[in-house]
């Protein structure tokens, strides 16, 4: 009994990210002795893979290299052409002539990104993602706002967290000039939806100023419920 | 907060970065355990430091040092210049109407960012970190009215927004000596998409007042202010990577949606140029 609660107190312990590192850090310094330490870690890596189930369908993410960035910001933008496409297409109750104009253009600027990133990555491309929309009420305006808001952050969290996985400063520039695009178009939503809102809290921390990060398996589990199509991630901080 | 994302990015390139910060990690537990009994506002000063101590100003390398004081020095002058908008007297001319009223607490909201990007960036960098100038020529050298005379609110919109657009370019043409620096990348990048949130209701706040004008850039210097040319110079491009933007595989995307949907870097000497005319060198 005492042996349980002994334990129950390491695990916490071990919960802090500082002490989980350090943990680590002195698991490479015991085993890190050479070959046979870095044996042992290949070791540890493949039985990990074998325990994933197998990779069938679906698109793959390979961040080995840029491409792999590249191809996630496409896999992005595919769903966000895709749901600005449905949105002009199909407008909302009542809606203005000029917030018409907007999504109008907003839809040219994700479908501008989306063949961009097709045509720069070639034959390395990932396949077109199958959209699942369902939970979306297109006729409904706080619905499409609501949804187009949640995107326009996500994009901007994605790009702002992916930059520093990116080695060249070409496409690192190219992830820049896009970035704050989405960011105006995720300025301009939140107006829409409530005045002010711009860079609220929701999105901007107020104590630095700086606007939201996330890692692609954050950004992926987010987007997850608007796609069909599986995407898999492999050699992620590789 | 961001700076455990922050932390983490670093280590990917600097497997070495919490004994940087403190050999001990119940030391970097003290700090936080410290960041909860300090008041809020002493926070950013602690966190720059903490990065500051981190790298010492001889580790902190000179190219990435320099990209700091050039983002310091701009966030200054915008500091000051929304400061100065918010003055009982002196300050904008905020129409006493419902828009005007809405407009001033953002102008309040994006102040209080800047001044936020201010001191986070004076904490990165440390004790040499460049200060503010004690006064600027907010005529640009009378390349504009005075933005804050009575009757002047249309211009203030005008330059607030040239500001802005120049703040996103600016951090975008440093992000590539950035390349490979993790955490202050990171961090340069979500400042840049904040500048352009700004840009973004600054834009549409213009349009609110009855000025044709987009969120986002459409051609070159769409602001309407002919001496703000240099701000926008190279924004109408509509190719990327050699790719043609226009019609790009078929589609219906024209001139002006293709210039709009990528905002365009400045190099650091034309940023230079344009805010020497504001008194800064």
């Amino acid at each position: 009994m005492k042996n349980l609660q002994e334990e129950k107190e390491m695990l916490q312990e071990e919960s802090s990210i500082f002490n989980a590192r350090l943990q680590r850090r002195s698991f490479l310094q015991y085993a890190g002795a050479g070959a046979a330490g870095i044996a042992l870690i290949a070791a540890g890596c493949k039985k990990d893979r074998n325990m994933d189930p197998p990779v069938t369908g679906g698109v793959t993410l390979d961040f080995k290299d840029d491409f792999g960035v590249l191809n996630y910001a496409y896999a992005l933008e595919q769903l966000e052409a895709a749901f600005y496409i449905q949105v002009a297409a199909t407008p909302y109750a009542n809606i203005s002539a000029a917030e018409l104009a907007y999504f109008k253009d907003i839809q040219f600027h994700e479908i501008a990104h989306r063949e961009f990133f097709k045509n720069a990555l070639g034959a390395a491309a990932i396949g077109g993602l199958e959209v699942d929309f369902s939970k979306i009420n297109f006729a409904d305006r706080t619905s499409v706002l609501g949804t187009a808001k949640a995107f326009e952050d996500l994009g901007v969290s994605a790009y702002n967290g992916a930059g520093s996985l990116l080695k060249s400063t070409v496409y690192l520039t190219l992830a820049g000039k896009i970035v704050s695009v989405e960011a105006r178009h995720a300025a301009y939503i939140r107006e829409l939806i409530s005045p002010n809102s711009f860079s609220n809290v929701e999105v901007v921390d107020m104590v630095n100023g700086l606007d939201k990060s996330r890692n692609p398996m954050e950004v992926l589990n987010i987007a997850a419920g608007f796609v069909k199509t599986k995407i898999n991630v492999i050699n992620l901080n590789a | 907060m961001n700076i455990v994302d922050i932390l983490e990015e670093i280590e990917k390139v600097d497997g070495e970065v919490y004994e940087r910060f403190s050999p001990r990690r119940t030391a970097m537990k003290q700090f936080f355990n410290i960041g909860k009994k300090v008041s809020l506002a002493a926070v950013p000063l602690a966190l720059g430091s903490m990065f500051n101590k981190a790298y010492g100003q001889s580790t902190l390398p000179a190219s990435v040092k320099a990209v700091l004081q050039f983002a310091l020095t701009l966030e200054h002058f915008e500091a000051a210049f929304y400061t100065q908008a918010l003055k009982a007297s002196g300050g904008a001319d905020f129409p006493s109407t419902a828009q005007g009223i809405s407009d001033k607490t953002a102008i309040g909201i994006i102040s209080g960012h800047e001044t936020s990007h201010v001191n986070f960036l004076k904490g990165v960098i440390g004790a040499d970190a460049v200060t503010a100038r004690a006064s600027y020529d907010w005529t640009a050298s009378g390349a504009f009215p005075n933005p804050f005379a009575t009757g002047n609110y249309g211009i203030f919109l005008a330059v607030a927004q040239a500001l802005e657009d120049t703040g996103v370019r600016a951090y975008k043409g440093q992000a590539p000596a950035l390349v490979g620096q993790g955490g202050v990348l990171t961090a340069a990048l979500n400042i840049h998409s904040v500048e352009a949130r700004h840009a973004a209701k600054i834009r549409y706040m213009r349009a609110q007042n009855g000025f044709a004008i987009k969120p986002w850039i459409t051609g070159g210097n769409d602001s309407g202010v002919p001496n703000a040319a240099a701000v926008y110079a190279g924004e109408e491009i509509t190719t990327q990577a050699t790719i043609s933007i226009v019609g790009i595989n078929g589609t219906a995307v024209n001139a002006a949606a293709a210039s709009e949907s990528f905002d365009e870097p400045l190099t650091t000497q034309q940023v230079l140029d344009i805010v020497k005319l504001f008194g800064i060198s």
